[in-house]
């Protein structure tokens, strides 16, 4: 299992696409904000925590569909499915690559964002720990949605169709607990509610991605 | 009695939908039509939302059956995974436009309502938020019935994201009001006053009740009929073309 | 027709939106179900037999 993490990172830092691109959206989203709503500050600091994690919710997305789907088309996958490390690991293991490639860049990058969009101050470490609580719920969620959609061609739009409803408890959580931490309050709440739907996700969305796969795989 | 499962058997579910159906059609519209009617015609106003309330009439019960349908759909799935009945697979099908189709009215009607009433055509209210969810993912679980071509592994994916879909319909229920109360306090906007409604807003509002369920039964038999006789189709097509 | 005050607009415009809706996917359904009943019915006569 972790033989097949190293070769996911791998591939991700190698073949020069997946790593940097989600990032270079989220830099992008958020330089495209303010042209939409004005550069007044007082806006852009009211807006700011849920144009953050709208932005990293999105740049997840993005790279969803490349999670299966190159596996899926040279037929690695098919080996994954007879190899003895059974699916739901193989599941799990490509939620954590997806995470290391592109949640851990953007929790790490939304600083640097919430300086460009005026986020004050107090909110900080609070988008830090939301953003590395949620990030994983949302890679374990979307594994899931890759997962139903690998074998169906041009799935992309069907995906996101299929996952962002599902990320709703996610934002609300992630965005109210900067929103909270923006206006001075103790976020502790909604970071732990948070965390227990990331723990949840991360808990059994892997079965329901592996059920999935096999459906696609037969 | 005979096993419930017997009507697992597509044969069996021909036949007794078939003799069944005209009478669920017609309680449907004799149950829906009365109670609107009813409710339209020869009920008070409200001394607060004068003729407003009127539209409890249509609001509540497609409401109320939106939900239904997806739970309905949610058991169906889980027959379909435990117990591989392709009808029940089917009937999860066939219900899930239907329920769209009610979650629509509930929200259109709900808006309509709220103009007048809350001097706003939306507000992200929990309740009201939480619908437009429970559409999109009737948007996405369609959606996916029609991009998968094969029909055992479509029954399979839909069945599973039923599942998921479920459980985080539900979070998302908590953490609206999770989310709404820590926005703004008071404007309550729901329908909490259904408790204490007098009678003759409440027997109005069964029989559309009523109506609506047995419309939703009778529409989800019909569909799943076709359904049924779609499969045979392609299942003969495909002969064909192997002969 | 009852009196329906300063709010007949949108009572009225609610029943019709709910109306027709109910009355689109009624109709959608069986539309579908004539097609696909019409169409089996040719498979299954160009076959000789029924079911």
């Amino acid at each position: 299992m972790l033989g097949l993490l190293r070769r996911d990172l791998t591939l991700a830092f190698r073949a020069g696409g997946g790593f940097g691109l989600s990032l270079a959206f989220f830099l992008i989203f958020a330089t495209l904000v303010p042209f939409g709503v004005g550069p007044e500050t007082m806006v852009l600091e009211t807006i700011a925590p849920g144009i953050l994690w709208l932005g990293a919710l999105l740049a997840c997305l993005l790279s969803l569909d490349r999670i299966f789907q190159l596996d899926w088309e040279d037929g690695t996958l098919d080996l994954l499915a007879t190899a003895p490390v059974p699916l739901e690991g193989v599941a799990a293991m490509k939620a954590l690559g997806h995470w290391i490639t592109t949640g851990l860049p953007l929790v790490l990058a939304a600083p640097v964002l919430g300086l460009l969009l005026n986020l004050p101050l107090p909110a900080y470490p609070w988008l830090l720990a939301s953003l590395a609580a949620g990030t994983p719920a949302l890679s374990a969620i979307g594994t899931f949605g890759a997962a139903l959609t690998v074998g169906i061609k041009r799935g992309g739009l069907l995906l996101s169709l299929l996952v962002l409803p599902l990320y709703v408890p996610t934002l609300i959580f992630g965005a109210l607990a900067v929103i909270r931490g923006a206006e001075g309050q103790d976020a502790t709440t909604p970071l732990i509610l948070l965390a227990g739907i990331t723990l949840g996700s991360l808990a059994t969305l892997p079965f329901a991605a592996a059920a999935a796969l096999r459906v696609n795989l037969r | 009695m005979a096993s419930l499962w017997e009507y697992a058997n597509p044969r069996k579910f021909m036949t007794v939908s078939g003799a069944l159906l005209p009478w669920v059609w017609g309680i449907a519209a004799v149950c829906l039509v009365g109670g609107l009617v009813w409710g339209f015609f020869f009920t008070p106003n409200d001394f607060r939302q004068g003729s407003t309330v009127k539209i409890i009439y249509v609001h509540v019960p497609s409401a109320i059956m939106a939900v239904n349908a997806w739970f309905m759909m949610l058991i169906t799935s889980l027959i379909w995974l435990i117990r591989r009945h392709h009808v029940s697979a089917l009937a999860a099908k066939a219900a899930a436009p239907v329920g769209m189709v009610f979650t629509l009215i509930a929200l259109l009607t709900g808006a309509i309502w709220g103009q007048p009433m809350w001097g706003t055509w939306w507000e992200w209210d929990p309740r009201l938020t939480s619908f437009l969810i429970l559409f999109l993912f009737y948007l996405g679980y369609m959606a996916l019935w029609e991009a998968v071509d094969n029909p055992d592994a479509a029954a399979d994916l839909t069945a599973v994201l039923c599942l998921v879909g479920t459980v985080f319909a539900v979070i998302s229920r908590y953490a609206l009001v999770f989310w709404n109360q820590g926005l703004h306090q008071g404007a309550t906007l729901s329908l909490d006053a259904e408790q204490n409604i007098a009678d003759v807003f409440w027997y109005p509002l069964i029989t559309a009740l009523a109506g609506f369920g047995f419309l939703f039964l009778a529409l989800v038999l019909y569909r799943t009929r076709t359904e049924i006789r779609a499969r045979r189709l392609k299942a003969l097509i495909a002969q064909e073309r192997m002969a | 027709m009852p009196d329906l005050g300063q709010y007949a607009i949108e009572v009225l415009s609610a029943y019709a939106a709910s109306i027709l809706l109910l009355l689109v996917i009624v109709i959608a359904s069986v539309w579908k179900a004539r097609r696909v009943l019409r169409r089996l019915s040719d498979v299954e006569e160009r076959r000789g037999k029924t079911p």
